[in-house]
């Protein structure tokens, strides 16, 4: 085999790229949010920017051989399986009240 | 027990009465009232004649005047200046609080019968008590700081006692002008003091006294400035040209407080405060002019006006600016015991004349127009009697009170010199125009038949009757104490000229003349209202216009309205109400309310409750904490303006 | 290996996170976002999080995504429509989000304390998790799953009102 293949083959990935991705992933998150129409797609950019968060501590638990990161990736799923579930209700009760999922539209809370 | 050591009781028996009538007054019995107001001065006079027994006793304790007494605890002591509260009782306090509380007892008597039927009972002994503590702090005060809080503080009295009827709006009117008219007077007495201050650095008497004596470069100058301002405190207090114009004014109060504030006591103050600086006015020449040019040329001025007015409380009023008159013209000559003299006699007979003017009033039921009044002789014999006295003793008829000490001041003028001699005229033209006024009234008042046949006039009950009659026979027997022993005894105080009356070819002569001229002043009231009275009506329609400017006294309350009044109404009104109320304070509100409902026009298109900016506007928050946070602003300014700098440069 | 493999499944995160932001139809945006949270699943075995990338797997993809679907398909979610728009999340949005990234990726390539994965080292095994979770951390761990009930019984009723409402004017209309 090719040795420059073979070294390719065996080398490490920096933590910084990881760690980048994460931010990469985290900025797609919020342009989502603030270019997405409809509300469920902006609640779908949330949950992107949770999961790059994730990403995140799982390369510093990695780094310094930490449970704790891990474990705190645990219950950031569990909070965003409770928060998502709670979301989606809320968005049925007012897609049942305004009859639109048209993130504009609901401006309820204007001056 | 020696009353000097209790010197300070003096003025503050005076002020419990005052709180004591002042706050429970109302709810106590009249007889409670009036005891309790009594008491203050009876004791005061109670302590002083026991001094002035002791004193007079022991001519060795003389020696020991003037005696001071220091409030342990300080009052001001700032760097190098220090003011006490501390009391001087020399031969000039004393006398000034013989008369005080002695006159001032005798109209408290007179009060409770006079005001018994008055409302507001409680209210008026509380303030008399009140004008009462002030004025005896005032005379015993040793240092011109305490000196002003009890000439302010009679100002205050007055103001209190002329609105007394304040429900009257001419009252209270009368009142607010006495009061205002003694502030621009008091402003000249403040600047004296700041230039007292300034110069000497102090404002006790003794000190400054002392300090004059010591360097002779002390002539004109500052001093006359100083002498000036004084003297403008004092025309102010004392009524004189220009500030008179509230004294005729405060005859809204009620009668007795015209005897007490507006004859004996208070208008007396400029001329007692002159007396005490009179070192200071001594070392100025020209202010002593000023002096007596002022005095004599009011004295002239109010006896005219005093001619054709028809209500009886004004003639005595203008009586009084003349009276006051020849005490400053006294105090000009520099014959200050002679000033201080006729002060004394002045204080009885013009008690007595308001006094007894009050009981004609009291009894006609409140009529004061000479016009309407006649033949009252039958009527009132006290009262009649009493003011008969009063009147010759004003006219100057010897051996009464006021020929001795009005005597003692013209022969002062008389020998200063020809602008004394062109003072002492105008001197004699007045006791001319005295005489007749006051005989005149004396005639309109009492003489003839009553020209108001529907009255039934009454005499007044005994507490005023008593006073009256004391006053009388003050009056009969003040003046014989004559003036070089009285000279004498207040020279160490008053020092300065004493009159030396010994020249015999002068004095007689003078004195003749005096009474000539009071006798022909009677004589032409008594041809004017007794023998022919159409007359006076026919000489009225000969000068019609001089009858008229006397009649409106000149027209100088008129004057003083349109060249200071209405110009400083106008003034304020304009710069307090257009400019700082309207525009400043007014554009100020504006402003702010504007501000805010702009910001807040503007703030509230951020709340669009549109979800995407709210959280375009998170990002851009969390953008900026984290570019706060991240960036090493200390490193990367410097570089980036070195890199900026590099780029610009090629 | 472990380069290929995080760049290819780097690759799949970022191209299902641009697709779910190009996609107007919001059921192509959750396929999208499987596909991103499956590849993250990924990357978690290559950074030796055994338990985690099964749980990615399981509760993410498998029951968060799931749900997703179903509301989309519940509520019978069309493709966008052209709303009002908001300047502010063009204007200020953009530029926040290029700050933001740009500062963290600048942070993060100049730092000197991240060191490489290996692949096989570093591998927390579930039993080391769990020996942590259950013992020292039991407390979070119970009160996570209150919450987790809580917001059962919110959706439970968010999403249930209305169907009682609807009913009741329903039979009134009948």
């Amino acid at each position: 085999m090719n040795p420059a293949y073979t070294q390719l083959l065996q080398q490490d990935v920096p933590l910084a790229w990881y760690l980048v991705l994460s931010a990469a992933l985290f900025s797609l998150g919020v342009v989502g949010f603030l270019i997405k129409r409809n509300l469920i797609t902006v609640f779908m950019s949330i949950e992107l920017m949770l999961n790059a968060v994730n990403l995140s501590f799982v390369t510093f638990a990695h780094q310094w051989h930490a449970v704790k990161g891990q474990i705190f990736v645990f219950f950031v799923m569990m909070v965003a399986a409770a928060e998502a579930a709670v979301g989606l209700a809320i968005i049925i009760a007012v897609f049942r009240a305004r009859a639109t999922l048209a993130v504009d539209r609901i401006d309820l809370m204007k001056l | 027990m020696n009353a000097i050591l209790y010197l300070w009781l003096i003025p503050l028996l005076p002020f419990a009465g005052f709180l004591l009538n002042g706050i429970l007054g109302r709810r106590l019995p009249k007889w409670l009232v009036a005891t309790v107001a009594l008491l203050a001065p009876l004791a005061a006079f109670c302590m002083i004649l026991q001094i002035s027994i002791g004193l007079y006793a022991s001519p060795v304790a003389f020696s020991h005047l003037p005696f001071i007494q220091t409030c342990p605890l300080g009052w001001i002591n700032v760097g190098t200046f220090h003011a006490d509260f501390s009391f001087v009782l020399d031969q000039l306090s004393l006398t000034m609080l013989l008369v005080i509380t002695g006159v001032g007892f005798l109209i408290h008597i007179y009060s409770v019968g006079y005001m018994s039927h008055e409302e507001g009972y409680a209210r008026y002994f509380s303030y008399l008590n009140l004008f009462l503590f002030f004025m005896t702090v005032l005379v015993l005060a040793g240092n011109a700081l305490l000196m002003f809080v009890g000439w302010e503080g009679v100002g205050l009295a007055s103001y209190l006692l002329i609105g007394f009827y304040f429900q009257k709006k001419s009252a209270a009117d009368a009142g607010k002008k006495a009061f205002i008219v003694n502030r621009i007077g008091d402003f000249g007495f403040l600047i004296g003091m700041f230039l007292l201050v300034a110069n000497f650095g102090t404002l006790t008497f003794t000190e400054i006294a002392t300090k004059l004596g010591q360097d002779p470069g002390w002539q004109g100058g500052v001093v006359t400035v100083i002498a000036l301002c004084l003297l403008l405190g004092a025309t102010g207090k004392s009524a004189q040209l220009p500030l008179y114009i509230w004294l005729p004014d405060a005859m809204e109060g009620p009668t007795p407080v015209s005897a007490l504030i507006h004859a004996a006591t208070m208008v007396t103050a400029g001329v007692y405060m002159i007396a005490r600086n009179h070192v200071l006015f001594d070392h100025s020449p020209f202010a002593l002019s000023v002096i007596a040019i002022i005095g004599a040329a009011t004295a002239l001025f109010a006896a005219t006006i005093a001619l054709v007015q028809n209500d009886i409380k004004r003639v005595l009023a203008y009586s009084t600016i003349s009276q006051l008159g020849y005490m400053f013209l006294g105090c000009g000559v520099a014959a200050y015991s002679a000033a201080i003299f006729h002060l004394m006699t002045h204080a009885f007979f013009k008690a007595l004349l308001f006094l007894a003017a009050g009981s004609v009033i009291h009894g006609l039921g409140g009529e004061q127009d000479l016009r309407k009044m006649g033949g009252l002789w039958k009527k009132l014999p006290v009262t009649f009697w009493t003011m008969t006295v009063a009147v010759f003793a004003i006219a100057g008829f010897p051996p009464l009170a006021a020929y001795f000490s009005k005597d003692a001041i013209l022969y002062a003028a008389f020998t200063q010199g020809t602008n004394g001699k062109i003072l002492w005229t105008v001197g004699l033209i007045t006791a001319l125009l005295t005489s007749f006024y006051m005989f005149r009234l004396w005639y309109m008042a009492f003489m003839g038949t009553s020209r108001n046949p529907e009255t039934h006039p009454h005499e007044s009950p005994f507490t005023m009757l008593g006073p009256l009659t004391i006053l009388a026979l003050l009056s009969i027997c003040g003046g014989l104490i004559g003036i070089e022993r009285f000279g004498n005894f207040l020279a160490p105080s008053v020092g300065a000229r004493l009159i030396d009356l010994t020249d015999p070819r002068v004095e007689p002569v003078l004195g003749i003349v005096a009474v000539a001229i009071a006798v022909l002043g009677w004589f032409v009231a008594f041809s004017l209202y007794s023998e022919h009275p159409k007359q006076p009506a026919r000489l009225v329609a000969a000068l019609p216009r001089g009858y008229k400017l006397l009649v409106h006294k000149y027209y100088v309350d008129e004057i003083y309205g349109y060249v200071v009044v209405k110009p400083l109404l106008g003034i304020s009104k304009f710069v307090l109400e257009y400019v700082v109320d309207v525009a400043i304070l007014g554009g100020l509100a504006w402003l702010l309310g504007g501000i805010a409902t702009f910001a807040g026009a503007i703030l509230q298109r951020w709340q669009s409750g549109n979800i995407r900016s709210y959280a375009a506007w998170v990002a851009a928050g969390a953008a900026a904490l984290l570019l706060f946070v991240l960036v090493p602003w200390g490193t990367v300014w410097p570089e980036s303006l070195a890199f900026v700098w590099k780029v610009a440069g090629h | 290996m472990h380069l290929i493999l995080f760049i290819l499944f780097a690759g799949f995160c970022l191209a299902g996170a641009i697709n779910l932001l190009l996609q107007s139809h919001p059921i192509s945006s959750a396929l999208s976002l499987i596909v991103v949270m499956t590849s993250l699943a990924v990357l978690y075995l290559l950074l030796g999080a055994e338990f985690l990338a099964a749980a990615q797997v399981i509760v993410y993809a498998g029951a968060i995504m799931v749900l997703f679907t179903f509301v989309v398909m519940l509520l019978n979610a069309g493709r966008e429509d052209r709303t009002l728009g908001s300047k502010a999340s063009r204007l200020i949005g953009f530029p926040a989000v290029v700050v933001i990234l740009s500062l963290i990726a600048t942070i993060i390539l100049h730092a000197q304390e991240l060191g490489a994965a290996r692949l096989s080292e570093g591998i927390t095994t579930t039993e080391e998790l769990s020996a942590v979770l259950f013992t020292k951390l039991l407390l979070p761990f119970e009160a996570t799953s209150v919450l987790v009930l809580i917001a059962i019984l919110g959706a439970v009723v968010l999403a249930s009102r209305g169907n009682g409402e609807n009913n009741a004017k329903s039979k009134e209309a009948k």
